[in-house]
């Protein structure tokens, strides 16, 4: 499907702090992925080699956010991206990953990295490369306004596909009976 | 700089800094620096896990039975791995020490089925670009669109071949990703006969497009023979899980290591007290550890594990067609395919059409839609579960007190295991291609390419930051031990 402009959309995909379900449920949609791909074309996204995100018409965004890089490539994502996507139980609430908001950070590291008697050396991994970790992971929405959530753990490829061919379309995209699930 | 890891610390400041990031057409989270001197040589090259997550911490206080559910959350891509690692440790927990037929055998079905789906995907989706079209061919065409431009038939099949994985996963588990089949003790579910048979006459074809994955894999390295059996190629120290016989079997089995050369450092070792044969190191660079063999220490001891190793290092396949081609893939050369990194894909492909054959025979098997599910038996504090990820092994290992909660737990997942070596893999590429030249895409690329040989699970290592249990040894001065105390 094309654009009034008769142009293929533009689709950027990213993972934050998921686990890729997520993406592997859109792989899911099975030989329905040909026919995705005849109506879009990717831009950044795991599947490409493209770093650089370009401007798009979906972004695609699976995993809470956990640390400063992902609240930047989430911004960089709202920036660039006309509709802008939570898919899954983490993007859309912080799934398992926020399990760590009730326990402290620091104590978190210090336990893992420093006091664990059998490490050879300990010491907490502090190099200016690795990104600074947030003492919370957050929802996508409480970073940037977010246009649509599909929840579930993974969400089906069904429901993916469903809402993906809606969109695409230019209908607004409503999952229908067994296509959202909370688990 | 230390000698044991050349490039691995830049030994002087002021130097220019390039960085891949994202890695791509990878699972997960991660970066390559790079620090350059005024010449272009590469002064220093690391592979950073660039995300902290504390699985182990949280599941702390949850009750062992949650915990084959919540620990696939690990990974999208190899849930069943880590739903299966922890259903083993936990079926010591409430002593079922053997399954029922039914149980293991669903459970194996369901492995397999992981095995190949994820094999497809990493060659299909991910890697055969590279593979195809070239290491620095044009960035818009490298990916699975592009595949499915030039090669619409093999796209389709790599499609279609991860299809029936997630399928053979989908009614062993209940669902393609983090399904809930496997529970400690057993399984909670057996294969309906109508799903048995649907998948069943699916089975052959796929075993034969497996087949043919095979040969793929063996002409293209072939066909780039002096680029492939050189590329980021080093030897290494090997671990894996063996069958009693010394078969390959990735569900269940001993530790086996050996050096670079070939001799044993141990063999059929029991994995419950794997903490006495692993042990782990932390670099300020990356979240993620760097395990060794204690046996070499932390210098010498870091190992490679995965589809290359399980492939040279077991004794035989116990299925014909991928003996067959395990054979040809060791004498391909005088041996060169199945010591290079790019051997990685000509074995994780022998290893798909194993795990279609597997399968087929399972699915001929009646016990797989069998009643008897799980079992019990003595009531313990602590459980051990490893397998072979498709990536490699895999370790968990909790404890769990009176009231049923999980106090402690310590995973080592299979990307974990192969730190060291992607980043020797880095280094040797940023050696060989990248010194004192102008640094295009493509040529960076050559440094991914080497990576995703590996089929790295960054978001596997992401998460897990274990805790290894601790063993003192009190040792009298002729080395004979006095007295041994154990933490797990």
């Amino acid at each position: 499907m094309t654009d009034l402009a008769g142009r293929k959309l533009r689709v950027a995909t990213t993972s934050l702090a998921g686990c890729f379900g997520c993406h592997m449920s859109l792989l899911d949609i099975d030989e329905r992925l040909f026919s995705l791909l005849e109506k879009i074309e990717l831009d950044r996204s795991p599947l490409t080699d493209i770093k650089e995100l370009g401007r798009c018409d979906i972004g695609i965004v699976e995993g809470g956010v956990c640390n400063a890089e992902n609240v930047r490539v989430l911004r960089e994502f709202r920036d660039r991206c006309r509709t802008l996507v939570a898919i899954g139980a983490c993007a859309v609430t912080g799934g398992l990953p926020a399990q760590r908001n009730h326990l402290d950070l620091g104590l978190c590291l210090q336990e893992v990295y420093k006091t664990e008697p059998s490490l050879s050396k300990g010491l907490i991994p502090d190099d200016p490369e690795l990104p600074l970790p947030l003492d919370k992971v957050h929802p996508l929405h409480e970073v940037v306004k977010i246009d649509y959530f599909i929840p579930g753990c993974p969400p089906s490829a069904d429901a993916i596909w469903s809402f993906l061919s809606d969109l695409i379309a230019g209908r607004t995209p409503r999952l229908g009976p067994g296509l959202i699930s909370y688990d | 700089m230390t000698e044991a890891h050349p490039l691995e610390t830049a030994d002087r400041p002021g130097l220019r800094r390039v960085a891949i990031d994202p890695l791509t057409r990878v699972e997960g989270h991660g970066k390559v620096t790079l620090l350059l001197d005024e010449e272009g040589q590469v002064r220093q090259a690391r592979l950073h896990i660039v995300e902290f997550r504390g699985f182990e911490k949280f599941i702390q206080g949850r009750p062992y039975w949650e915990v084959p559910v919540m620990v696939q959350r690990l990974c999208g891509i190899c849930p069943v791995s880590h739903h299966l690692a922890a259903s083993k440790a936990m079926d010591q927990v409430v002593g079922a020490d053997t399954l029922t037929p039914t149980a293991e055998k669903v459970r194996r079905l369901m492995h397999y089925g992981q095995i190949l789906q994820s094999h497809a995907l990493h060659f299909f989706h991910l890697s055969s670009p590279d593979l195809l079209f070239g290491f620095d061919s044009e960035v818009a065409r490298r990916n699975l669109v592009g595949v499915a431009a030039a090669y619409p038939d093999l796209a389709r099949r790599g499609v279609l071949l991860r299809r029936f994985g997630q399928e053979v996963i989908r009614v062993t588990a209940g669902k393609r990703i983090h399904g809930t089949g496997s529970v400690p003790g057993g399984v909670n579910r057996s294969v309906a006969p109508g799903e048995r048979r649907t998948l069943r006459a699916e089975a052959t074809r796929i075993v034969d497009w497996s087949r043919d994955a095979v040969q793929l894999a063996r002409r293209l390295f072939e066909q780039n023979l002096r680029t492939f059996r050189e590329f980021a190629t080093f030897p290494a120290h090997s671990l894996q899980l063996v069958r009693d016989d010394g078969a390959l079997d990735l569900y269940h089995g001993g530790l086996r290591a050996r050096t670079r050369d070939g001799a044993t450092i141990f063999d059929h070792v029991d994995y419950s007290t794997y903490w006495e044969q692993v042990f782990e190191e932390v670099k300020p660079w990356s979240y993620m550890k760097f395990p060794y063999l204690r046996a070499l220490g932390p210098e010498e001891g870091w190992y490679r594990v995965g589809p290359l190793t399980r492939v040279t290092g077991c004794d035989f396949i116990p299925s014909p067609l991928a003996e067959m081609q395990r054979r040809e893939f060791l004498a391909f050369d005088g041996g060169s395919a199945a010591k290079a990194t790019l051997g990685f894909h000509w074995a994780r492909m022998i290893e798909m059409l194993h795990a279609a054959e597997v399968i087929a025979a399972l699915l001929d098997d009646e016990d797989i839609s069998g009643r008897e599910l799980t079992t019990r038996g003595e009531r313990r504090g602590r459980g051990v579960g490893v397998l072979e990820a498709p990536r490699g092994t895999l370790i968990h290992h909790y404890r769990v007190n009176e009231q049923d909660m999980v106090i402690r737990a310590n995973l080592i997942v299979s990307t974990t295991h192969n730190n060291e070596a992607m980043n020797r893999a880095v280094r040797e590429v940023a050696r060989r291609y990248l010194d004192g030249r102008r640094l295009t895409e493509g040529l960076l690329n050559h440094v991914e390419v080497a990576i995703r040989a590996f089929d790295p699970c960054l978001s596997c290592a992401t998460h897990a930051l274990g805790q290894m249990p601790l063993a003192l040894e009190l040792v009298d001065a002729d080395g004979s031990r006095l007295d041994r105390l154990v933490r797990d």
